[in-house]
Protein backbone atom coordinates (compact mmCIF):
# COMPACT_ATOMS: atom_id res chain seq x y z
CA UNK A 1 0.00 0.00 0.00
CA UNK A 2 1.54 3.21 -1.20
CA UNK A 3 0.66 6.88 0.79
CA UNK A 4 -1.33 7.59 -1.85
CA UNK A 5 -3.20 4.98 -1.68
CA UNK A 6 -3.90 5.76 1.69
CA UNK A 7 -4.31 9.07 1.63
CA UNK A 8 -7.54 8.49 -1.12
CA UNK A 9 -8.26 5.86 1.05
CA UNK A 10 -8.77 8.26 3.89
CA UNK A 11 -10.66 11.08 1.94
CA UNK A 12 -13.14 8.57 0.10
CA UNK A 13 -13.46 6.83 3.95
CA UNK A 14 -14.87 10.58 4.62
CA UNK A 15 -17.15 10.67 2.07
CA UNK A 16 -18.63 7.59 3.52
CA UNK A 17 -18.33 8.89 7.05
CA UNK A 18 -20.33 11.95 6.17
CA UNK A 19 -23.17 10.11 4.58
CA UNK A 20 -23.07 8.16 7.52
CA UNK A 21 -23.91 10.17 10.24
CA UNK A 22 -27.35 10.81 8.17
CA UNK A 23 -28.15 7.56 8.63
CA UNK A 24 -26.57 7.20 11.86
CA UNK A 25 -28.47 10.24 13.44
CA UNK A 26 -31.21 9.53 12.23
CA UNK A 27 -31.60 6.26 13.28
CA UNK A 28 -30.50 7.39 17.15
CA UNK A 29 -33.11 10.09 17.49
CA UNK A 30 -35.44 9.07 15.06
CA UNK A 31 -35.47 5.36 15.60
CA UNK A 32 -35.58 4.56 11.81
CA UNK A 33 -33.66 3.51 8.61
CA UNK A 34 -33.58 5.99 6.43
CA UNK A 35 -33.45 4.50 3.21
CA UNK A 36 -33.92 7.46 0.96
CA UNK A 37 -30.92 9.15 2.65
CA UNK A 38 -28.51 7.65 -0.14
CA UNK A 39 -30.95 9.50 -3.07
CA UNK A 40 -30.15 12.78 -1.06
CA UNK A 41 -26.77 12.14 -2.93
CA UNK A 42 -28.61 12.14 -6.12
CA UNK A 43 -30.70 15.00 -5.38
CA UNK A 44 -27.44 16.90 -4.50
CA UNK A 45 -25.45 16.06 -7.66
CA UNK A 46 -28.57 16.98 -10.18
CA UNK A 47 -29.07 20.10 -8.13
CA UNK A 48 -25.70 21.08 -8.58
CA UNK A 49 -25.31 19.90 -12.69
CA UNK A 50 -28.57 22.14 -13.10
CA UNK A 51 -27.03 25.25 -11.18
CA UNK A 52 -23.59 24.86 -13.24
CA UNK A 53 -25.82 24.13 -16.48
CA UNK A 54 -27.67 27.55 -15.99
CA UNK A 55 -25.33 30.08 -13.83
CA UNK A 56 -21.87 28.33 -13.97
CA UNK A 57 -20.91 29.40 -10.85
CA UNK A 58 -19.82 26.41 -8.98
CA UNK A 59 -19.80 28.23 -5.55
CA UNK A 60 -23.28 28.59 -6.14
CA UNK A 61 -23.89 25.02 -7.27
CA UNK A 62 -22.46 23.52 -3.88
CA UNK A 63 -24.85 26.67 -2.02
CA UNK A 64 -27.85 25.13 -3.81
CA UNK A 65 -26.89 21.92 -3.30
CA UNK A 66 -26.88 22.23 0.33
CA UNK A 67 -30.19 24.40 0.51
CA UNK A 68 -31.98 21.91 -1.97
CA UNK A 69 -31.14 18.90 0.44
CA UNK A 70 -31.86 20.40 4.11
CA UNK A 71 -35.57 21.34 2.39
CA UNK A 72 -36.06 17.79 0.89
CA UNK A 73 -34.69 16.38 3.63
CA UNK A 74 -36.54 17.68 6.05
CA UNK A 75 -39.89 17.85 3.92
CA UNK A 76 -39.73 14.56 3.39
CA UNK A 77 -39.71 13.91 7.26
CA UNK A 78 -42.78 15.64 7.46
CA UNK A 79 -44.72 14.62 4.91
CA UNK A 80 -43.93 10.68 5.13
CA UNK A 81 -42.13 9.52 8.28
CA UNK A 82 -43.72 11.98 11.07
CA UNK A 83 -47.43 10.97 9.83
CA UNK A 84 -45.85 7.26 10.93
CA UNK A 85 -44.25 7.94 14.53
CA UNK A 86 -45.02 5.12 16.50
CA UNK A 87 -46.11 2.98 13.70
CA UNK A 88 -44.67 -0.30 13.06
CA UNK A 89 -40.95 0.04 11.72
CA UNK A 90 -41.61 -2.51 9.18
CA UNK A 91 -44.11 0.40 8.10
CA UNK A 92 -41.69 2.83 8.32
CA UNK A 93 -38.97 1.27 6.58
CA UNK A 94 -41.44 0.17 3.64
CA UNK A 95 -42.17 3.89 3.53
CA UNK A 96 -38.62 4.58 3.06
CA UNK A 97 -38.14 2.48 0.68
CA UNK A 98 -40.83 3.70 -1.48
CA UNK A 99 -39.65 7.79 -1.05
CA UNK A 100 -36.03 6.25 -2.51
CA UNK A 101 -37.45 4.98 -5.44
CA UNK A 102 -40.14 8.04 -5.90
CA UNK A 103 -36.86 10.21 -5.89
CA UNK A 104 -35.06 8.01 -8.65
CA UNK A 105 -38.72 8.33 -10.62
CA UNK A 106 -38.48 11.69 -10.36
CA UNK A 107 -35.12 12.18 -11.26
CA UNK A 108 -35.40 10.04 -14.32
CA UNK A 109 -38.41 11.73 -15.72
CA UNK A 110 -36.83 15.51 -15.09
CA UNK A 111 -33.31 14.56 -16.68
CA UNK A 112 -33.66 10.95 -18.53
CA UNK A 113 -32.01 7.69 -17.35
CA UNK A 114 -28.58 8.36 -19.09
CA UNK A 115 -25.79 9.37 -16.68
CA UNK A 116 -24.75 12.96 -17.43
CA UNK A 117 -21.65 15.00 -16.89
CA UNK A 118 -21.77 17.35 -14.18
CA UNK A 119 -19.13 19.61 -15.28
CA UNK A 120 -17.66 20.56 -11.59
CA UNK A 121 -14.33 22.05 -12.33
CA UNK A 122 -11.33 19.68 -12.02
CA UNK A 123 -8.49 20.13 -9.76
CA UNK A 124 -5.08 19.70 -10.48
CA UNK A 125 -2.58 16.91 -9.50
CA UNK A 126 0.01 17.58 -6.82
CA UNK A 127 3.39 15.47 -6.89
CA UNK A 128 4.86 15.74 -3.24
CA UNK A 129 8.34 14.10 -3.27
CA UNK A 130 8.74 11.03 -5.42
CA UNK A 131 6.16 9.20 -4.42
CA UNK A 132 3.14 11.08 -3.35
CA UNK A 133 0.92 11.98 -5.49
CA UNK A 134 -2.47 13.28 -4.81
CA UNK A 135 -5.48 15.36 -6.12
CA UNK A 136 -6.13 18.74 -4.94
CA UNK A 137 -9.95 17.46 -4.58
CA UNK A 138 -8.88 14.41 -2.29
CA UNK A 139 -7.16 17.02 0.40
CA UNK A 140 -10.59 19.68 0.47
CA UNK A 141 -12.62 16.60 0.90
CA UNK A 142 -10.22 15.07 3.63
CA UNK A 143 -9.69 18.94 5.07
CA UNK A 144 -13.41 19.69 4.64
CA UNK A 145 -14.54 16.72 6.01
CA UNK A 146 -12.51 16.59 9.05
CA UNK A 147 -13.26 19.75 10.13
CA UNK A 148 -17.20 19.22 9.48
CA UNK A 149 -16.97 16.06 11.47
CA UNK A 150 -14.89 17.56 14.37
CA UNK A 151 -17.67 20.31 14.62
CA UNK A 152 -20.75 18.57 14.46
CA UNK A 153 -19.21 16.47 17.58
CA UNK A 154 -18.52 19.65 19.25
CA UNK A 155 -21.90 20.60 18.59
CA UNK A 156 -23.80 17.50 19.94
CA UNK A 157 -21.15 17.23 23.14
CA UNK A 158 -21.33 20.91 23.60
CA UNK A 159 -24.44 22.93 22.66
CA UNK A 160 -27.86 23.40 24.55
CA UNK A 161 -29.45 21.38 21.40
CA UNK A 162 -26.99 18.69 20.84
CA UNK A 163 -27.56 17.81 24.54
CA UNK A 164 -31.38 17.58 23.59
CA UNK A 165 -30.48 16.04 20.86
CA UNK A 166 -28.68 12.75 23.15
CA UNK A 167 -31.73 13.30 25.26
CA UNK A 168 -34.23 12.33 22.80
CA UNK A 169 -31.99 9.38 21.34
CA UNK A 170 -31.99 8.16 25.24
CA UNK A 171 -35.46 8.74 26.17
CA UNK A 172 -37.78 10.53 23.77
CA UNK A 173 -40.44 11.15 26.62
CA UNK A 174 -38.04 12.08 29.03
CA UNK A 175 -36.13 14.94 26.80
CA UNK A 176 -39.85 15.90 26.41
CA UNK A 177 -40.74 16.55 30.21
CA UNK A 178 -37.33 18.50 30.09
CA UNK A 179 -39.22 21.00 27.66
CA UNK A 180 -37.55 19.83 24.54
CA UNK A 181 -39.67 19.81 21.23
CA UNK A 182 -39.61 15.94 20.18
CA UNK A 183 -40.59 17.50 16.43
CA UNK A 184 -38.54 20.17 16.07
CA UNK A 185 -35.10 17.81 16.92
CA UNK A 186 -35.95 15.36 14.63
CA UNK A 187 -36.65 18.14 11.70
CA UNK A 188 -32.80 19.28 12.77
CA UNK A 189 -31.46 15.72 12.88
CA UNK A 190 -33.13 15.20 9.46
CA UNK A 191 -31.80 18.83 7.98
CA UNK A 192 -28.27 18.09 9.59
CA UNK A 193 -28.01 14.35 7.63
CA UNK A 194 -29.02 15.92 4.49
CA UNK A 195 -26.40 19.08 4.86
CA UNK A 196 -23.73 16.41 5.31
CA UNK A 197 -24.94 14.53 2.10
CA UNK A 198 -25.08 17.34 0.09
CA UNK A 199 -21.58 18.19 1.18
CA UNK A 200 -20.97 14.54 0.15
CA UNK A 201 -22.57 14.45 -3.19
CA UNK A 202 -20.31 17.38 -4.42
CA UNK A 203 -17.31 15.74 -3.09
CA UNK A 204 -18.76 12.36 -4.73
CA UNK A 205 -18.85 14.30 -7.94
CA UNK A 206 -15.02 15.52 -8.07
CA UNK A 207 -14.07 11.77 -7.47
CA UNK A 208 -16.95 10.47 -10.49
CA UNK A 209 -17.89 13.63 -12.92
CA UNK A 210 -21.13 11.99 -13.66
CA UNK A 211 -25.09 11.88 -12.06
CA UNK A 212 -27.57 9.60 -12.78
CA UNK A 213 -30.70 8.76 -11.05
CA UNK A 214 -29.08 5.95 -9.26
CA UNK A 215 -25.89 7.72 -8.64
CA UNK A 216 -26.68 7.48 -4.63
CA UNK A 217 -27.30 3.93 -4.54
CA UNK A 218 -23.83 2.97 -4.11
CA UNK A 219 -22.45 5.47 -2.04
CA UNK A 220 -25.97 5.13 -0.10
CA UNK A 221 -25.17 1.07 0.65
CA UNK A 222 -22.01 1.52 1.14
CA UNK A 223 -22.48 4.55 3.98
CA UNK A 224 -25.32 2.31 5.91
CA UNK A 225 -22.84 -0.28 6.09
CA UNK A 226 -20.49 1.70 7.16
CA UNK A 227 -22.84 3.29 10.11
CA UNK A 228 -23.48 -0.83 10.79
CA UNK A 229 -19.89 -1.33 11.05
CA UNK A 230 -18.85 1.40 13.73
CA UNK A 231 -22.84 0.69 15.30
CA UNK A 232 -25.80 2.56 14.31
CA UNK A 233 -26.82 5.49 16.45
CA UNK A 234 -22.75 5.93 17.42
CA UNK A 235 -21.52 9.17 15.88
CA UNK A 236 -17.99 8.39 15.97
CA UNK A 237 -18.79 4.62 14.89
CA UNK A 238 -20.16 6.12 11.35
CA UNK A 239 -17.08 8.10 11.00
CA UNK A 240 -14.57 5.26 12.15
CA UNK A 241 -16.98 2.91 9.94
CA UNK A 242 -16.49 5.21 6.88
CA UNK A 243 -12.78 6.15 6.95
CA UNK A 244 -12.51 1.96 7.79
CA UNK A 245 -14.43 1.03 4.55
CA UNK A 246 -13.16 3.80 2.30
CA UNK A 247 -9.55 2.85 3.11
CA UNK A 248 -10.14 -0.70 2.44
CA UNK A 249 -12.30 0.13 -0.73
CA UNK A 250 -9.42 2.02 -2.10
CA UNK A 251 -6.27 -0.53 -0.88
CA UNK A 252 -8.54 -3.33 -2.58
CA UNK A 253 -8.68 -1.43 -5.49
CA UNK A 254 -5.21 -0.90 -5.77
CA UNK A 255 -4.24 -4.68 -5.68
CA UNK A 256 -4.89 -6.01 -9.28
CA UNK A 257 -5.19 -9.30 -7.46
CA UNK A 258 -8.22 -7.88 -5.41
CA UNK A 259 -9.70 -5.65 -7.52
CA UNK A 260 -12.61 -7.24 -8.73
CA UNK A 261 -13.69 -8.33 -5.40
CA UNK A 262 -13.88 -5.18 -3.89
CA UNK A 263 -17.13 -4.43 -3.17
CA UNK A 264 -17.65 -8.48 -1.85
CA UNK A 265 -14.57 -8.03 0.95
CA UNK A 266 -16.23 -4.79 2.11
CA UNK A 267 -19.86 -6.67 2.66
CA UNK A 268 -17.75 -9.62 4.06
CA UNK A 269 -15.85 -7.06 6.65
CA UNK A 270 -19.55 -6.59 7.49
CA UNK A 271 -20.36 -9.33 8.32
CA UNK A 272 -16.87 -10.48 10.21
CA UNK A 273 -17.93 -7.60 12.17
CA UNK A 274 -21.14 -8.29 12.85
CA UNK A 275 -20.22 -11.57 13.85
CA UNK A 276 -17.89 -10.90 16.37
CA UNK A 277 -19.64 -7.95 17.74
CA UNK A 278 -23.54 -7.78 16.66
CA UNK A 279 -24.06 -4.25 17.76
CA UNK A 280 -20.72 -3.06 15.35
CA UNK A 281 -17.77 -1.62 16.35
CA UNK A 282 -18.96 0.95 19.07
CA UNK A 283 -22.96 0.12 19.11
CA UNK A 284 -24.45 -0.58 22.37
CA UNK A 285 -27.11 -2.91 23.41
CA UNK A 286 -30.35 -2.14 22.16
CA UNK A 287 -32.62 -1.30 25.47
CA UNK A 288 -36.32 -1.49 24.96
CA UNK A 289 -38.39 1.57 26.43
CA UNK A 290 -41.45 2.22 27.01
CA UNK B 1 -59.09 28.01 42.17
CA UNK B 2 -57.21 25.14 41.86
CA UNK B 3 -53.90 25.14 40.12
CA UNK B 4 -54.47 21.65 38.90
CA UNK B 5 -57.90 20.06 37.80
CA UNK B 6 -58.24 17.33 36.17
CA UNK B 7 -62.05 16.86 35.17
CA UNK B 8 -63.03 13.46 34.57
CA UNK B 9 -60.07 11.49 32.90
CA UNK B 10 -60.49 8.57 30.77
CA UNK B 11 -57.43 6.84 29.74
CA UNK B 12 -57.55 3.77 27.29
CA UNK B 13 -54.63 1.53 26.85
CA UNK B 14 -55.97 -0.06 23.72
CA UNK B 15 -59.58 -1.59 24.92
CA UNK B 16 -58.51 -1.81 28.50
CA UNK B 17 -60.11 1.17 30.49
CA UNK B 18 -57.31 1.82 32.94
CA UNK B 19 -58.60 5.63 34.05
CA UNK B 20 -62.31 5.67 33.98
CA UNK B 21 -62.87 9.06 34.15
CA UNK B 22 -61.74 10.95 37.71
CA UNK B 23 -62.07 14.10 38.94
CA UNK B 24 -59.38 15.33 41.20
CA UNK B 25 -57.83 18.86 42.36
CA UNK B 26 -54.90 20.49 43.57
CA UNK B 27 -54.41 23.77 45.12
CA UNK B 28 -52.39 26.34 45.09
CA UNK B 29 -49.73 25.14 48.15
CA UNK B 30 -50.57 22.15 48.68
CA UNK B 31 -48.88 18.67 48.82
CA UNK B 32 -52.15 15.88 47.42
CA UNK B 33 -50.98 12.72 47.32
CA UNK B 34 -52.36 9.84 44.68
CA UNK B 35 -52.18 6.68 47.08
CA UNK B 36 -53.13 3.06 45.25
CA UNK B 37 -51.73 -0.18 44.88
CA UNK B 38 -49.85 -1.64 41.57
CA UNK B 39 -51.83 -1.21 38.71
CA UNK B 40 -54.53 1.43 40.16
CA UNK B 41 -53.31 3.79 37.05
CA UNK B 42 -51.02 6.31 39.41
CA UNK B 43 -48.34 6.93 36.48
CA UNK B 44 -51.35 6.56 33.61
CA UNK B 45 -52.98 9.69 35.54
CA UNK B 46 -49.59 11.36 35.47
CA UNK B 47 -48.42 10.51 31.87
CA UNK B 48 -51.89 11.40 30.76
CA UNK B 49 -51.84 15.08 32.18
CA UNK B 50 -48.35 15.32 30.94
CA UNK B 51 -49.15 14.73 28.03
CA UNK B 52 -46.65 12.13 27.48
CA UNK B 53 -50.05 9.52 26.64
CA UNK B 54 -52.53 10.72 24.99
CA UNK B 55 -56.40 10.85 26.55
CA UNK B 56 -59.18 9.15 25.80
CA UNK B 57 -61.73 11.49 27.78
CA UNK B 58 -61.54 14.65 30.31
CA UNK B 59 -59.84 17.79 30.78
CA UNK B 60 -57.43 19.48 32.30
CA UNK B 61 -56.91 22.85 33.58
CA UNK B 62 -53.84 24.43 34.64
CA UNK B 63 -54.12 28.30 36.44
CA UNK B 64 -57.38 28.71 34.48
CA UNK B 65 -56.02 27.31 31.06
CA UNK B 66 -57.56 24.05 29.74
CA UNK B 67 -54.48 22.12 29.22
CA UNK B 68 -55.94 19.68 27.85
CA UNK B 69 -54.47 19.16 24.39
CA UNK B 70 -51.58 20.70 25.04
CA UNK B 71 -48.26 19.45 23.75
CA UNK B 72 -46.15 17.66 26.81
CA UNK B 73 -43.05 20.04 25.96
CA UNK B 74 -45.12 22.86 26.28
CA UNK B 75 -46.38 22.60 29.51
CA UNK B 76 -43.00 22.31 30.98
CA UNK B 77 -42.91 26.16 29.91
CA UNK B 78 -46.08 26.75 31.78
CA UNK B 79 -44.82 25.66 35.09
CA UNK B 80 -45.23 21.69 35.07
CA UNK B 81 -42.30 19.63 35.79
CA UNK B 82 -42.73 15.64 36.14
CA UNK B 83 -40.38 13.18 37.50
CA UNK B 84 -40.90 10.08 35.99
CA UNK B 85 -41.18 6.94 37.59
CA UNK B 86 -37.96 4.71 37.57
CA UNK B 87 -36.50 8.46 37.56
CA UNK B 88 -35.13 7.95 33.64
CA UNK B 89 -32.64 10.43 34.16
CA UNK B 90 -30.25 10.57 30.60
CA UNK B 91 -27.41 7.75 31.97
CA UNK B 92 -25.45 8.58 29.17
CA UNK B 93 -24.67 12.18 30.17
CA UNK B 94 -23.29 13.32 33.51
CA UNK B 95 -24.96 14.49 36.62
CA UNK B 96 -23.92 18.30 35.33
CA UNK B 97 -25.33 17.53 31.63
CA UNK B 98 -28.72 16.04 32.85
CA UNK B 99 -28.81 19.20 35.60
CA UNK B 100 -28.65 21.57 32.47
CA UNK B 101 -31.16 19.94 30.51
CA UNK B 102 -33.65 20.78 33.81
CA UNK B 103 -32.91 24.22 32.58
CA UNK B 104 -33.77 23.43 28.49
CA UNK B 105 -36.98 26.03 29.30
CA UNK B 106 -35.11 28.57 30.83
CA UNK B 107 -33.24 30.87 29.36
CA UNK B 108 -31.57 33.67 32.02
CA UNK B 109 -27.47 32.73 32.96
CA UNK B 110 -27.75 34.52 36.51
CA UNK B 111 -31.27 32.42 37.30
CA UNK B 112 -29.40 29.42 36.29
CA UNK B 113 -26.52 29.82 38.67
CA UNK B 114 -29.28 30.68 41.40
CA UNK B 115 -31.08 27.23 40.43
CA UNK B 116 -28.17 25.35 40.30
CA UNK B 117 -26.50 26.55 43.52
CA UNK B 118 -30.43 25.90 45.26
CA UNK B 119 -30.45 22.21 43.84
CA UNK B 120 -26.81 21.73 44.98
CA UNK B 121 -28.20 22.65 48.43
CA UNK B 122 -30.77 20.54 48.97
CA UNK B 123 -28.61 17.34 47.68
CA UNK B 124 -24.85 18.22 48.40
CA UNK B 125 -23.80 14.60 46.79
CA UNK B 126 -24.97 15.37 43.34
CA UNK B 127 -22.14 18.47 43.46
CA UNK B 128 -19.65 16.01 44.88
CA UNK B 129 -20.53 13.82 41.54
CA UNK B 130 -21.21 16.19 39.25
CA UNK B 131 -19.16 15.23 36.76
CA UNK B 132 -19.83 11.55 37.15
CA UNK B 133 -21.74 9.98 34.32
CA UNK B 134 -25.48 10.21 35.55
CA UNK B 135 -25.88 5.57 34.76
CA UNK B 136 -23.19 5.25 37.53
CA UNK B 137 -25.07 6.51 40.37
CA UNK B 138 -26.74 4.53 42.59
CA UNK B 139 -30.63 4.53 42.73
CA UNK B 140 -31.22 7.08 45.10
CA UNK B 141 -29.22 9.60 43.67
CA UNK B 142 -30.43 9.15 40.50
CA UNK B 143 -33.76 9.91 42.04
CA UNK B 144 -31.68 12.80 43.88
CA UNK B 145 -30.60 13.69 40.67
CA UNK B 146 -34.21 13.54 38.53
CA UNK B 147 -35.83 15.80 41.47
CA UNK B 148 -32.80 18.34 40.71
CA UNK B 149 -34.11 18.05 36.88
CA UNK B 150 -37.35 18.98 37.52
CA UNK B 151 -36.45 21.89 39.95
CA UNK B 152 -34.11 23.42 37.37
CA UNK B 153 -37.58 24.46 35.75
CA UNK B 154 -38.52 26.48 38.48
CA UNK B 155 -42.00 24.60 38.08
CA UNK B 156 -45.44 25.35 40.00
CA UNK B 157 -46.30 22.03 40.02
CA UNK B 158 -44.28 19.86 40.82
CA UNK B 159 -45.68 15.63 39.40
CA UNK B 160 -43.63 12.71 41.53
CA UNK B 161 -44.19 9.73 40.83
CA UNK B 162 -43.11 7.30 43.67
CA UNK B 163 -40.29 8.78 44.15
CA UNK B 164 -39.59 6.09 47.42
CA UNK B 165 -39.60 3.04 45.05
CA UNK B 166 -36.45 1.13 46.15
CA UNK B 167 -34.88 3.17 48.03
CA UNK B 168 -33.39 2.76 51.87
CA UNK B 169 -35.56 4.02 54.46
CA UNK B 170 -32.32 6.89 54.80
CA UNK B 171 -33.06 7.91 51.16
CA UNK B 172 -37.01 8.00 51.25
CA UNK B 173 -36.62 9.95 53.97
CA UNK B 174 -34.17 12.50 52.39
CA UNK B 175 -36.22 12.51 49.64
CA UNK B 176 -39.79 13.41 51.71
CA UNK B 177 -37.86 16.36 53.15
CA UNK B 178 -36.83 17.92 50.38
CA UNK B 179 -40.66 17.74 48.87
CA UNK B 180 -41.24 19.27 51.95
CA UNK B 181 -38.60 22.05 52.07
CA UNK B 182 -39.16 22.89 48.18
CA UNK B 183 -43.28 23.10 48.90
CA UNK B 184 -42.69 25.38 51.96
CA UNK B 185 -39.50 27.38 50.39
CA UNK B 186 -40.61 28.06 46.79
CA UNK B 187 -44.44 27.29 47.35
CA UNK B 188 -44.15 24.82 44.82
CA UNK B 189 -47.43 22.94 45.05
CA UNK B 190 -46.81 19.11 44.22
CA UNK B 191 -48.73 16.36 42.87
CA UNK B 192 -47.14 12.73 44.94
CA UNK B 193 -47.94 9.47 43.83
CA UNK B 194 -46.83 6.87 46.60
CA UNK B 195 -47.37 3.34 47.08
CA UNK B 196 -45.77 4.09 50.76
CA UNK B 197 -48.80 5.45 51.78
CA UNK B 198 -47.85 6.08 55.15
CA UNK B 199 -45.04 8.53 54.53
CA UNK B 200 -47.24 10.06 51.75
CA UNK B 201 -50.27 10.78 53.48
CA UNK B 202 -48.02 12.23 56.54
CA UNK B 203 -46.33 14.63 54.26
CA UNK B 204 -50.12 15.77 52.44
CA UNK B 205 -52.59 18.59 53.30
CA UNK B 206 -54.64 16.23 51.28
CA UNK B 207 -54.84 12.75 49.38
CA UNK B 208 -57.15 10.49 46.72
CA UNK B 209 -57.31 6.92 46.79
CA UNK B 210 -57.10 5.25 43.65
CA UNK B 211 -58.27 2.01 43.03
CA UNK B 212 -58.43 -0.09 39.22
CA UNK B 213 -58.99 3.30 37.33
CA UNK B 214 -61.08 5.26 40.04
CA UNK B 215 -61.40 7.21 42.71
CA UNK B 216 -62.60 5.54 45.78
CA UNK B 217 -62.15 7.71 48.91
CA UNK B 218 -60.36 11.72 49.59
CA UNK B 219 -59.58 13.24 52.71
CA UNK B 220 -56.78 15.09 54.54
CA UNK B 221 -53.41 13.68 55.05
CA UNK B 222 -54.46 12.53 58.86
CA UNK B 223 -58.48 11.72 57.72
CA UNK B 224 -56.64 8.92 55.59
CA UNK B 225 -54.15 7.80 57.83
CA UNK B 226 -56.79 6.99 60.82
CA UNK B 227 -59.13 5.52 58.03
CA UNK B 228 -59.88 2.10 58.73
CA UNK B 229 -60.36 0.66 55.36
CA UNK B 230 -57.26 2.90 54.15
CA UNK B 231 -54.98 1.05 57.11
CA UNK B 232 -56.48 -2.23 56.20
CA UNK B 233 -55.13 -2.21 52.49
CA UNK B 234 -52.61 0.27 52.35
CA UNK B 235 -50.77 0.40 55.78
CA UNK B 236 -50.11 -2.92 56.04
CA UNK B 237 -53.15 -3.57 58.50
CA UNK B 238 -51.91 -2.74 62.02
N1 LIG C 1 -48.49 0.63 27.89
C1 LIG C 1 -49.49 -0.07 28.44
N2 LIG C 1 -50.24 -0.89 27.69
C2 LIG C 1 -51.28 -1.58 28.23
N3 LIG C 1 -51.65 -1.51 29.51
C3 LIG C 1 -50.94 -0.71 30.30
C4 LIG C 1 -49.83 0.06 29.82
N4 LIG C 1 -49.32 0.77 30.85
C5 LIG C 1 -50.07 0.46 31.91
N5 LIG C 1 -51.04 -0.42 31.61
C6 LIG C 1 -52.06 -0.97 32.51
O1 LIG C 1 -52.79 0.09 33.07
C7 LIG C 1 -53.04 -0.13 34.44
C8 LIG C 1 -52.50 1.04 35.26
O2 LIG C 1 -51.09 1.06 35.18
P1 LIG C 1 -50.21 2.15 35.90
O3 LIG C 1 -48.81 1.97 35.47
O4 LIG C 1 -50.82 3.47 35.70
O5 LIG C 1 -50.36 1.72 37.42
P2 LIG C 1 -49.70 2.32 38.72
O6 LIG C 1 -50.79 2.70 39.63
O7 LIG C 1 -48.73 3.37 38.38
O8 LIG C 1 -48.94 1.05 39.29
P3 LIG C 1 -47.54 0.92 40.05
O9 LIG C 1 -47.77 1.30 41.46
O10 LIG C 1 -47.20 -0.53 39.94
O11 LIG C 1 -46.57 1.81 39.37
C9 LIG C 1 -52.38 -1.45 34.78
O12 LIG C 1 -53.38 -2.43 34.76
C10 LIG C 1 -51.40 -1.68 33.68
O13 LIG C 1 -51.23 -3.03 33.41
MG1 LIG D 1 -46.74 3.55 38.55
Amino acid sequence: MTATTFIDGLSLGAIYALIALGYTMVYGIAKMLNFAHGDIIMVGAYTVYSTLLWMGKPILAVIFAIAVCVILGVVIEKVAYKPLRGASPLAVLITAIGVSYLLQAIAQLAFGAKAVPVGLPRFPVLHIGDKLVVNVSTLITLGVGSVLMIALTLFIKKSKIGRAMIAVSEDRKAAQLMGVNVNRIISLTFAIGSALAAVASIFYLMQIPNTSPTLGSMPGIKAFTAAVIGGIGSIPGAMIGGVLLGVVEKICLSIPALNPYTTAIEFAILIVILMVRPTGILGKKIREKV
Amino acid sequence: MALLEVQNLEVNYGLIKAIKGISFEVNQGEIVSLIGANGAGKTTTLHAISNILPKSGGKVFFDGEDITDKKAHELVYMGIAHVPEGRRIFSELTVYENIQLGFFSRKDKREYEQSLQMVYEYFPVLQERQNQIAGTLSGGEQQMLAMSRALMSKPKLLLMDEPSMGLSPLYVNTIFEIVQKVNRESGTTVLLVEQNAKKALSISSRAYVLEIGNISLTGTGSELLNNKSVIEAYLGGE
